[in-house]
């Protein structure tokens, strides 16, 4: 009997398990160096199906999300006829950097559950847990965080903007801007049907600095009294130089 | 061109920078000022992270104050032991100005903090210069010479007396002491040098001659920015040495044109242009704090 059950328990899962995702990158790593300017990333892919078209829409989301971190949200207030920051939200962990593409709205190609489940959205990607306790409108500050870094390109909603031929091929690209920090940026691709996620793949990019960038920020932070002294050295000689460059010119 | 600057990890362009730390240059050489209180607000508009501006402000100040000094050692006109006991002051001074930076930084008061520095201090010295070089103008225009009086103050019944004798004075080293410690803290606090306010301050509080102000301002502002970088660079980790080389081969250059400027021109209408340029800075920051800014909010990456 139990047996039985579990037979069916697998063969009512095995529709949903007849779609696969198989997913390429056009890189995966992202090479930060001096004259690093943003990039683009092409995220492809293919629907693989091992039983007949399914009845539904198919449809794809993709997510690109930066390391997260604490983020503190201020808001300013008039006091004594000046503006001065007055209340501020500590949010626990949001991305550097966001972003979410897919094929309709988002809220078309997948339930409100799913993306609870999966943290799809951005507002689901944020975690501000205990934020309500620190103003009586918090969310206002969230807002605010979402609308500022997605002014500055860091955070991306991009309905419809992945493509999707013949239910199987699919393609999007993502434009990661010039302000980037460094880590691993995890890359989600769902496939979703009714609203409901019927496969999922996971990979990262690895975003570094090379080179002359590296070896800055390596010093910097590694040798902070040896950097410092650098940079004194550096402005001391630059400061002689043209002094006597000049000298040199007019002599 | 672009350029990705690796600690303040933004992407700007280097003919920009260039030109800023140019132009910032020029000025700097013909005022025989260190320019910090322009660059630094130009760094935050151009989108630099205020901790980084303000620390790699303070390493460009070494190389543009380096420079200009140079030149005044070879004219005699550094007061030495002055710029000593002025520095004394500012190192002790720039001490102080970290620890109020980091601490109202946790606050979120840090920019509030720099704003009204400078519009309080720009807007008394750029006011008191402005009005000083019209009186000077008009009595050069009506042909008399300006009454020199040297008169005995308070400050003459100081103790601790010490004789400086390239600025011919023998006073106390207390008001000295107060002025570079005032100057270090709010070189620390705003990334400038202090320039706008230690000389002001050396003519008329310390009564030292002209001629030897400029240089012994420079020779001490080069110790107290460097104090100041190192500190920055050891406990925040905001100096980009990439936007410092771009401000400062800018700012060097600039500064040996703008001196040459300088030279040609009189001194009183170079002081109307300086308190000008000085009252602008510091209406363009009153307006930012009066007016309702655009986007109420801010970020700030960490628990601060």
């Amino acid at each position: 009997m139990r047996l039985l059950l579990v037979l069916l328990c697998l063969m009512a899962a095995l529709p949903a398990r007849a779609e696969r995702v198989v997913a390429g990158l056009s890189q995966t790593q992202v090479a930060i160096n001096t004259s690093f300017s943003g990039s683009e990333i092409l995220i492809f892919g293919a629907v693989r199906r091992e039983a007949p078209l399914p009845e539904g829409a198919l449809h794809v989301v993709v997510t690109v999300a930066g390391p997260s971190g604490p983020v503190t949200v201020r808001r300013k207030a008039r006091r004594f006829g000046i503006w001065v920051n007055t209340e501020a939200v500590v949010i626990d962990a949001a991305p550097s950097f966001y972003a979410v593409a897919s094929t309709v709205p988002l809220a078309q190609a997948l339930s409100q559950d799913e993306d609870m489940r999966h943290k799809v959205s951005i507002p689901r990607a944020i975690r501000a847990t205990g934020t309500a306790a620190q103003a009586a409108d918090s969310e206002n500050f969230i807002e605010a965080l979402v609308r500022i870094r997605s002014r500055v390109g860091l955070y991306q909603v991009l309905p419809g903007e992945v493509a999707l031929t013949e239910d199987t091929l699919f393609r999007t690209s993502i434009a990661l801007p010039a302000n980037l920090t460094e880590g691993d940026y995890r890359t989600r691709i769902f496939l979703t049907r009714d609203g409901a996620v019927i496969d999922a793949f996971e990979t990262a990019i690895a975003v570094r600095k090379v080179g002359l960038e590296r070896w800055t920020y390596m010093l910097a932070h590694e040798r902070p009294l040896v950097y410092g002294l650098l940079s004194l050295a550096i402005a001391v000689a630059a400061g002689w130089g043209a002094s006597a460059a000049f000298r040199l010119i007019r002599g | 061109m672009q350029i990705y600057l690796p600690i303040a990890e933004v992407s700007v362009n280097a003919f920009l920078l260039l030109g800023m730390g140019g132009l910032v240059g020029v000025l700097s050489g013909m005022f025989g000022i260190g320019g910090g209180f322009l660059m630094t607000p130009l760094l935050f508009f151009i989108g630099i992270p205020p901790a980084v501006a303000v620390a790699t402000e303070a390493a460009q100040i070494v190389a543009s104050s380096f420079s200009g000094v140079l030149a005044h050692l070879r004219r005699k006109t550094v007061d030495i032991r002055m710029g000593t006991v002025l520095m004394i002051g500012g190192l002790v001074g720039a001490g102080i100005g970290i620890a109020i930076f980091n601490m109202l930084r946790q606050m979120g008061q840090v920019d509030l903090l720099v704003k009204l520095c400078y519009v309080v201090f720009l807007g008394i010295i750029g006011a008191l210069m402005f009005m000083e070089s019209l009186r000077a103008i008009r009595r050069s225009r009506s042909g008399k010479t300006a009454p020199r009086r040297r008169q005995r103050t308070w400050i003459h019944a100081l103790p601790f007396k010490m004789k400086f004798r390239t600025s011919g004075l023998y006073i106390s080293v207390i008001p000295p002491l107060a002025v570079g410690a005032l100057v270090g803290i709010l070189a620390a606090i705003m990334g400038v040098g202090g320039g706008f306010i230690m000389v002001p301050a050396m003519i008329y509080l310390l009564g030292m001659p002209t001629k030897v102000v400029v240089g012994t301002s420079l020779f001490q502002i080069i110790f107290v920015t460097a104090f100041a970088t190192l500190l920055h660079a050891t406990t925040n980790f905001t100096v980009d040495l990439g936007l410092a080389v771009l401000l400062l081969i800018g700012g060097v250059i600039g500064a040996q044109i703008g001196a040459r400027i300088g030279v040609a021109m009189k001194a009183e209408q170079l002081r109307i242009l300086l308190s000008l340029l000085v009252l602008v800075v510091c209406g363009k920051l009153a307006l930012d704090l009066l007016l309702q800014p655009a986007e109420i909010y801010s970020l700030s990456a960490g628990k601060f």
